[in-house]
């Protein structure tokens, strides 16, 4: 159990990112945020979960994560959704995570369906391209940096 | 002293330099291969915060990391 998920219970603060490591427990994160919000008046809940498929003989993923960009990052989404009366949650993995285990998951909270289902979309596309995580394939004992899955964060190349 | 950190899969160890901007930690940094082709596809940060300006100021007590094409989820 990660210290912010410790905090959030301490002073519920129910939009915190939770960083936990190794893989997810899907059904009782989804089943807490879920008795967090089912009273908060929100029509749509929309989750997102990432789950590690078997491909290319990987035995599973491995992250990295930098918590200080990641967290400015997130509290940015934060607003952003603030700003459409709508709220977001966020869980993912440090360290390795095996085939068909969760890495990552996102939800959206929102009065009507329409703002949750655009949201989700923007969410997790802006969180591949930009969130400071890195992935590796464990393959054969090694970890091998995901290199030709990765993209580069906007403005890169600034020191070349 | 400027801290400077590589993050991720960039496998070198922190750097203190007494550099002033971050047109400086560029000649410092492009002047080892094995950092020139993570500088083409890294984003900068300073204290935290992504930059864009090579005329950023750095001051005693700063940290630059330097961040690596991310791929979470």
């Amino acid at each position: 159990m990660g210290i912010k998920y410790l905090y959030s219970l301490l002073y519920a603060v129910d939009d915190m990112l939770e960083l936990y490591d190794g893989s997810l427990d899907v059904p009782s994160i989804l089943e807490r945020w879920y008795k967090e919000e089912e009273k908060s008046n929100y029509g749509a809940y929309i989750p997102f979960i990432g789950t590690i498929r078997d491909e290319d003989d990987i035995d599973g993923l491995s992250f990295d994560v930098y918590e200080p960009i990641l967290e400015s990052w997130y509290n940015a989404w934060v607003q952003k959704a603030k700003e459409k009366g709508a709220i977001i949650k966020m869980a993912h993995s440090r360290g390795d995570v095996m085939l068909h285990e969760s890495s990552y998951i996102a939800a959206v909270f929102s009065p009507k369906r329409r703002v949750a289902l655009e949201f989700i979309d923007e969410f997790v596309e802006d969180f591949k391209a930009s969130a400071p995580i890195w992935k590796y394939d464990l393959k054969d004992g090694k970890r091998i940096y995901a290199k030709d899955r990765s993209t580069a964060i906007k403005g890169s190349g600034l020191l070349s | 002293m400027v801290r400077i950190e590589f993050l991720g899969p960039i496998q070198k160890e922190p750097l203190e330099l007494e550099i002033t901007n971050l047109k400086e930690l560029a000649t410092i940094l492009q002047e080892t291969q094995e950092m020139r082709e993570w500088l083409e596809n890294s984003a900068v940060a300073v204290n935290d915060n992504l930059v864009s300006s090579l005329d950023t100021e750095l001051k005693d007590g700063d940290k630059v990391s330097l961040l690596p094409p991310v791929c979470g989820g």
